[in-house]
């Protein structure tokens, strides 16, 4: 995949500077490199995400567009056709729905479509989560239909290093992209280090031989914070790619430590965590302690912010989620 | 062209046929088509309705700053295209807002304080939109122009149109969300049935940091006439243009003659929501030079001119004052939402899984009493 060889920055800076970096050192590499979205020029993006990008790069490159989700992929996809390399800024995960239809029936089919002939690398950036005490719209985990769409390939950064070095290969890879942002870990700072996992990578951030909990994105910090907080031993593992997914890397740790809870702020029900359950009962039936048990939003739509605190896996309903495997 | 030829900066050209029934310094004007023939009594009426919507959005802001609401979008200078567009509208009419109409609210009874639940994360939208002729609060943009179609269009099967009392409906909408594909597929269906829906663009000239010359290169109320509907561009700053305007596309769409599009020229002059900071992407005169034309100063030059003594306006301000202590107090009264109701309120019919998850919660929440 990677045409354009990334750019490591160092320092410490907060997840938002780092994902700024990433895309400054990707239209840097690129001249093909298009990013466009809603409000990603003056003003830099709502999260200032791409923040003095038109300033350098030109307001050929750093598109302002009109305001229509359905238009940016839509016009992506043209773009990419035409050689470029598009990103797309979705405002916030809730606003994507207006692109579905070119998401998933355009954009994740067109190379199955031409049988290979047609590339389409399309990045699409989506701040995503809730945890922030947004109004309605501004909280959604939509992973799942993406995961769930063949042809689209899903990632997501939970620290500053990660993102800034995701984003480049997001860009840099020749399928389409979705990357989650975890936008409540915008602020989160952190010191810019090389990542040495390819972008489909799973890596295990906390060792521990008692529980293996699996996450991605925002509920990494929540997951480490727990496995800190415990008096057990627990094994962080961060998917970082959800679509593929890295089940050598998954399948390894829950091995060793028999036990595994899942952690994912979207709904339940066929989520990530009922794959994952899925796969690790395929591989490792009789290696198991516990059933895999999820800790994960309920099956509602996004509750009110003053209801999110019940809504959001937090700590405690990790820990007793944890308590739970271990008691089988 | 140019990507980059779409200059934020590029003004569109000023329109000679903007409709105005009062000048910014409230001098009542005549108008070949429109006329509001509304008696002293009425001005004043919607004079109280501006400055209470101005304080209902003033409050908002406020109670924003102090902790109490996450989040307020402020109305402040679209209270005349709101107000007028509000009044022009009848008991049997629905109105299918923005995240911004609290003007607009106001005019269908829905109590302030209601408004405020949204903001503060108690809720999705504290009103029933059957009691007041006015659909919840719509964040995701233009989605609501297509649910204002459709309730027509169930009007028109329920035989509540083609007569002079029969119903209207009024969707709403910004700058911003003409561009997004539900706007125009909404008016392509309410064109080709001939919707009793009336269209309302509120085009205060930004959306969030775009400025309505990247959204169009035409003025948004031309657009109706390639949807085969007619189109006018209003003075929504001024009250009383924008009810005579709103209110004869109202009663032609309730005859059955057909939707209108109406664009109110309007600003925000506040910023787009209390998280934006418009220093960054426009100038301070352009603010100031609109706040030149504020559509309620315009009103009170209007009415005192022609002999409304001041008693009046005190007493409006005092009437404010005490609405927004009541909405204050209410606001921070406001409870929590409880957790478990939640789980009832997805589907009429409760599943079993839902009912499985908020036990379990409950259980859990129990766990920490214990
Ligand atoms: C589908 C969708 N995309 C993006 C957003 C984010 N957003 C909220 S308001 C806004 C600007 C809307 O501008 P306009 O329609 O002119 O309305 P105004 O805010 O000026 O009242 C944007 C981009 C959204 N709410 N919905
Ligand atoms: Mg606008």
């Amino acid at each position: 995949m990677t045409a354009v060889a990334t750019e490591v920055a160092t320092g410490t800076v907060t997840l938002a500077k780092a994902l700024n970096l990433g895309l400054d050192a990707a239209l840097a590499a690129d001249p093909r490199v298009v990013l466009m979205g809603e409000d990603i020029g003056q003003l830099g993006g709502v999260f200032r995400v791409t923040d003095g990008l038109q300033e350098r790069y030109g307001a050929d490159r750093v598109v302002d567009t009109p305001l229509g989700e359905s238009g940016i992929v839509g016009t992506a996809i043209g773009l990419a056709m035409r050689g470029y390399r598009p990103v797309c800024e979705i405002q916030f995960d809730g606003f994507v729905y207006p692109a579905f239809d070119q998401i998933v029936s355009q954009l994740a089919k067109l190379h199955f479509r031409s049988r290979g002939r047609v590339r389409m690398p399309v990045t699409i950036r989506i701040p995503y989560g809730g945890g922030i005490g947004a109004v309605e719209h501004h909280s959604e985990s939509p992973e799942a239909y993406f995961v769930h769409t063949a042809g689209l390939k899903v990632v997501s950064c939970a620290t500053p290093a990660d993102a800034h070095v995701m984003v480049q290969q997001a860009v840099a890879s020749d399928d389409p992209v979705v990357l989650l942002e975890p936008k409540r870990r915008y602020w989160d700072k952190g010191e810019l280090t090389p990542v040495q996992e390819s972008l489909w990578q799973a890596r295990v951030v906390r060792p521990g031989t008692d529980c293996t909990l699996l996450a991605y994105g925002p509920m990494v910090r929540t997951c480490l914070d727990a496995a800190t907080a415990s008096e057990l031993d627990l094994e962080v593992v961060d998917l970082r790619s959800l679509s593929p997914l890295d089940l050598d890397t998954v399948v390894q740790s829950v091995r060793r430590t028999g036990r595994c809870v899942v952690v994912h702020e979207a709904s339940r029900t066929l989520g990530t965590g009922a794959e994952l359950a899925a796969r690790l009962t395929e591989e490792l039936f009789y290696e198991l302690e516990a059933p895999v048990l999820r800790v994960t939003g309920f099956d509602l739509p996004y509750p009110p912010a003053r209801m999110e605190e019940h809504h959001l896996p937090d700590l405690d309903r990790v820990l007793h989620a944890v308590d739970r495997a271990m008691g089988f | 062209m140019t990507l980059s030829s779409l200059d934020p900066s590029l003004a569109l050209p000023p329109d000679p046929s903007l409709v105005q029934l009062l000048t910014p310094d409230g001098r009542r004007v005549t108008h070949p088509d429109y006329a509001d023939g509304l008696s002293a009594d009425d001005v004043r009426g919607l004079y109280r309705d501006l400055v209470l919507s101005r304080r209902i959005d003033a409050e908002g802001t406020a109670l924003t700053r102090q902790g109490e609401l996450g989040l307020w979008a402020p109305l402040v200078g679209q209270e005349a295209a709101q107000v007028g567009a509000g009044r022009a509208m009848r008991p049997q009419d629905m109105a299918f807002p923005t995240y911004r109409e609290h003007g607009l609210a106001w005019t269908r009874g829905v109590d302030p304080v209601s408004l405020l639940g949204l903001f503060r994360g108690g809720d999705h939208g504290g009103w029933d939109p059957a009691e007041h002729g006015f659909a919840l609060y719509a964040i995701v943009l233009g989605a609501q122009t297509l649910h204002a179609v459709g309730y027509a269009m169930g009007a028109v099967r329920d035989g509540a149109v083609g007569r002079e009392d029969g119903t209207a409906v009024l969707a709403c909408f910004g700058d911003g969300a003409s561009s997004q594909g539900d706007v125009n597929e909404a008016l392509v269906w309410a064109g080709v049935q001939r919707s009793p829906v009336v269209f309302l663009c509120q085009n205060n000239q930004w959306g969030i940091s775009t400025p309505t010359s990247a959204q169009t290169r035409t003025p948004l109320y031309h657009r109706a006439e390639g949807f085969g509907f007619p189109g006018v561009r209003v003075d929504g700053n001024d009250v009383l243009a924008t009810y005579a305007v709103v209110r004869d596309a109202l009663d032609r769409a309730r005859r059955g003659d057909g939707p209108t599009l109406v664009e109110a020229w309007t600003y925000r002059v506040g910023p787009h929501t209390t998280s934006d900071d418009p220093g960054r992407y426009r100038p301070a005169d352009e603010v100031e030079s609109w706040r030149a034309r504020d559509p309620l100063a315009r009103v009170r030059l209007l009415l005192e001119r022609e002999g409304t003594g001041p008693e009046f306006f005190a007493e409006v301000d005092a009437e404010a004052d005490d609405l927004a202590a009541r909405i204050r107090k209410a606001c921070v009264e406001m409870p929590d939402p409880d957790p478990l109701e939640a789980f009832d309120h997805v589907f009429v019919e409760q599943t079993p899984e839902l009912v499985r998850q908020r036990d379990e919660h409950a259980a859990y929440l129990a766990g920490f009493d214990a």
